[in-house]
């Protein structure tokens, strides 16, 4: 299982998931119709650091940072 | 990098950064401080802060001003900043003004579209996500 969490705005509960690439923890995200609106404008990060490519694999006890749009200052 | 609950003191950290660099040789030392101005009837904005890909984005910016021989230091809040108070500071140090007046640009330009901190508008004591003025990350949309 990996962890996946929602920062700031998206107000979204931690959830556990069983996905062996980022690809197909897409798919099993855009299933929520809620996240599907974020997910476009969202950039991702694994075990706190920023990825770029769907095809990173992902193991057991991975965390996955789901990063909306931001606004420091 | 400084993290505060609440508005930030900008004189004690200004002050005290100064006093840090007094003996370091540089010749530019450049501030810079966001306030949070009254519009659109806000009480105060409110922030949060995901602090440990923060804190690696401000190591590749410290890496960065060292290779020009310069530094960098910033202090940013957490939670509600009413207006007329400072959110963000921050601050570039360097041998030679051209530098310095380089990186604090480039610098405070990344950290406004690539620093994970969010923002909120307080109305009416509601927290409203700064939607319109947010800015997608590098590599958003990877899983849409």
């Amino acid at each position: 299982m990996i962890k996946v969490e929602f920062l700031g705005p998206i107000g979204k509960e931690s959830i556990e998931v069983e996905a062996n690439t980022l690809k197909e923890l897409s798919d099993f995200l855009k299933r929520d119709e809620a996240l599907a609106s974020w997910l476009p404008k969202c950039a991702v990060a694994l075990n706190d650091t920023m990825v770029s490519d769907l095809k990173t694999p992902l193991k057991a006890g991975d965390r996955i940072t789901i990063l909306p749009p931001v606004c420091g200052g | 990098m400084e993290l505060y609950h609440g508005p930030l003191d900008v004189k004690e950290i200004f002050g005290r950064w100064l006093d840090e660099e007094a003996d370091s040789n540089y010749g530019a030392y450049i501030p810079f401080v966001g306030t949070i101005r009254a519009e659109d009837d806000i009480e105060a904005l409110s922030f949060d802060i995901y602090e440990p890909i923060l804190q690696s984005w401000f190591e590749e910016w410290q890496e960065r001003a060292a290779r020009e021989g310069a530094i960098v230091k910033m202090a940013h809040a957490i939670g509600d900043v009413p207006v007329h108070s400072s959110s963000y500071i921050s601050a570039v140090f360097s041998p030679r003004r051209r530098v310095a007046l380089e990186l604090i640009d480039a610098f405070v330009e990344d950290f406004k579209a690539n620093a994970p901190i969010w923002k909120y508008d307080i109305i009416d004591g509601e927290r409203v996500y700064a939607d319109d003025r947010s800015t997608p990350m590098n590599g958003a949309g990877l899983l849409a």
